[in-house]
């Protein structure tokens, strides 16, 4: 467990160490880096021209340059947003928890949801259930969701007037932002838990149990469902990248203050600080998670051996 | 295991009789409708010229958001309605089709060609090249891609360009790690190990004789791509970092109805609703094709 953990954590930094080596040499890409850190404004006198090239070293090679943006980023120190000219890193940190709300509750809408479908279909495996699930999970995996976020609005805002549009509030603010994001994931988590659950009830100890008498609900919840459970984990990565594209789409959707929609206005604002302190951050976030995703499937299933 | 590989396609399989089990079985034998929606796509998107009513980018003020031509006030010279300046909807989805089907086309050839010369590379050479590709791959899969693509775009501008390169740069990952996979096994195969006997040199063994044998495999992958390549190029255009307007893309087009939601749902709605029917489509074909010429990628 313990060199599991240390592989993922290596893992994690030749990530993270390549994922700063393009930013950087993106921040090259154009020419002069000081054309995205500085504004029309900023850099009207000849003199800040100069001290910003001093400060990020432009003088000295690329390598020294890229140890000195690196360390800078490793302290928390982007730049500052060229378009709010605020430190980067405080405003995503204020942005940070609404999204982290958000993510939680439609994660586990789309556990509550596309799991028991999951089961329901691989019990009842080519029943009319089981069509039903399955069209579902492909209507799911097929639908962009932007455009089922303004359906929702259509309906439940504009024609029933049950729900708000957007922005954040008492509860009924999350309902259609928790759908939206859920809806992706809840189709993935139906197809992976229907897969898996068909295999483990086809397999000879579920037979055993069977034989013996054991009553189909504990066959199903009890002996089945436990081995299914892990199924969805090894697809957590591809899982949490859906995710993460729902969050900023989702947010930029419903207006909703977190940091998906502050990635999309720093985009659309040029505003290369800040997005690239968010891509960083965005990246941390995705790996932790799909950290945790391992551990979990490794306490989870003793089977697994990492080589 | 052996159940399961009984595909709901093949003909002995006749579990369950009620009528809804058998349409969608019939359905599945072949998916007529998926494919037909997806061949008219592709006719459309080339002879978009001759099929579009209006011209996609120019439109009279004077007709701005009109409704679809059944609604109660409008008019048969818009079937699908116009936009907020007078365009009409229905010609622009048209041309829309168009980028949609550039896009998906190109980055799957550059990412098909690129991910199958990878996986061979790494599946035949082995050792050190094998292990450094494979870590790259994992590099890729480790990336968030909406977010490179958000920096992406303030490095360069959006364009067609940029949104084709981006999603090529993505899209040759999984198809590298599947053929790896598969041209692994077929390295261990006798008629391989017979042909290196005879004097074959390296590469005429991965072309002769491994590449025939994942061509199924990156058959099957591709189809599985077209989908979420279409997903993902409209959402880029949604968020304003994809194809720059005016050029019609889907995405930008759901985008800019957004606002008159409540007064002309229609400018935003048949848009997404187009991008809802062919990649279902496709992800439908995508299915069918896995379970008939490759059921070992089910997990995918």
């Amino acid at each position: 467990m313990q060199r599991l953990i240390l592989r993922k954590l290596a893992a994690i930094v030749v990530v993270l160490f390549g994922l700063t080596l393009l930013v950087f040499s993106l921040s090259h890409a154009t020419g002069d880096p000081r054309y995205l850190y500085m504004t029309q404004y900023t850099r009207t006198t000849s003199e800040a021209w100069e001290a910003q090239g001093k400060a990020m070293g432009l003088d000295k090679p690329l390598i020294v340059q890229y140890i000195i943006w690196v360390g800078n980023a490793v302290r928390g120190d982007f730049g500052d947003s060229v378009y709010y000219q605020r430190n980067s890193l405080e405003m995503i940190l204020e942005a940070l928890p609404a999204t982290l709300q958000l993510s939680g509750i439609s994660f586990l809408f789309a556990i509550a949801l596309g799991m028991p479908l999951g089961v329901l279909s691989a019990v009842k495996r080519s029943t009319v259930w089981d069509y039903l699930g399955r069209s579902f999970a492909l209507l799911g995996q097929s639908v962009p969701p932007f455009w089922i976020a303004i359906v929702l609005v259509l309906i439940f805002s504009v024609q029933l007037e049950w729900l708000p549009t957007s922005r954040r509030g008492d509860w009924s603010h999350y309902v259609l932002p928790v759908v939206t994001l859920g809806w992706l994931p809840a189709a993935g988590l139906l197809r992976l838990t229907r897969s898996s659950m068909l295999e483990v009830l086809d397999s000879e100890y579920v037979k055993l149990a069977k034989a013996k008498g054991v009553s189909s609900l504990n066959i199903v919840w009890k002996h089945s469902f436990r081995n299914a459970l892990i199924a969805p984990l090894t697809f957590a990565m591809i899982l949490l990248a859906g995710f993460m594209t729902g969050t900023v789409v989702v947010e930029t959707v419903f207006a909703w203050p977190g940091i998906g929609r502050l990635a999309v206005n720093a985009a659309l604002n040029t505003d290369f600080p800040l997005v690239t302190g968010l891509a960083l951050v965005f990246g941390v976030v995705f790996l932790i998670a799909s950290l945790f995703a391992d551990i979990l499937y490794g306490v989870l299933d003793p089977r697994i051996r990492y080589e | 295991m052996s159940e399961r590989q009984i595909s709901a396609g093949s003909p002995e399989f006749t579990i369950g009789g009620g009528r809804i089990t058998k349409a969608y079985q019939s359905f599945r034998r072949w998916p007529f409708i998926p494919v037909a929606i997806a061949v008219s796509l592709v006719v459309v998107a080339i002879f978009a010229e001759l099929v579009a009513p209006h011209d996609p980018l120019e439109g009279d003020t004077y007709d701005r958001n009109e409704p679809p031509a059944w609604a109660e006030e409008g008019s048969l010279k818009f079937l699908l309605g116009t936009d907020h300046i007078g365009r009409d909807i229905l010609s622009r989805m048209i041309f829309g089709a168009r980028v949609s089907l550039i896009v998906a086309v190109t980055v799957l050839i550059a990412g098909a060609a690129l991910g199958t010369l990878v996986g061979l590379v790494a599946g035949y050479m082995g050792g050190l090249v094998d292990e450094a590709l494979m870590r790259l791959v994992d590099f890729v899969f480790a990336l968030p891609f909406i977010v490179v693509a958000l920096v992406a775009s303030v490095v360069w501008g959006a364009s067609l360009e940029l949104v084709i390169i981006l999603l090529s740069l993505f899209t040759w990952a999984p198809f590298a790690r599947q053929v790896r996979a598969e041209s692994l096994q077929l390295k261990t195969m006798d008629y391989v190990a017979l042909a290196r006997v005879a004097g074959a040199s390296g590469f005429r063994i991965t072309a002769r004789h491994i590449l025939p044998g994942v061509v199924n495999t990156v058959m099957v992958l591709s189809s599985l791509q077209v989908g979420s390549l279409i997903l993902t190029e409209s959402v880029l255009s949604f968020l304003g970092v994809g194809i720059p307007p005016p050029q019609p893309s889907w995405g930008s087009m759901v985008s800019e109805g957004r606002q008159y939601i409540s007064t002309a749902w229609w400018i935003s709605f048949f848009p997404g609703f187009a991008i809802l029917l062919i990649v279902f489509s496709m992800n439908f074909f995508g299915d069918w094709l896995r379970d008939k010429l490759d059921p070992r990628l089910r997990q995918i």
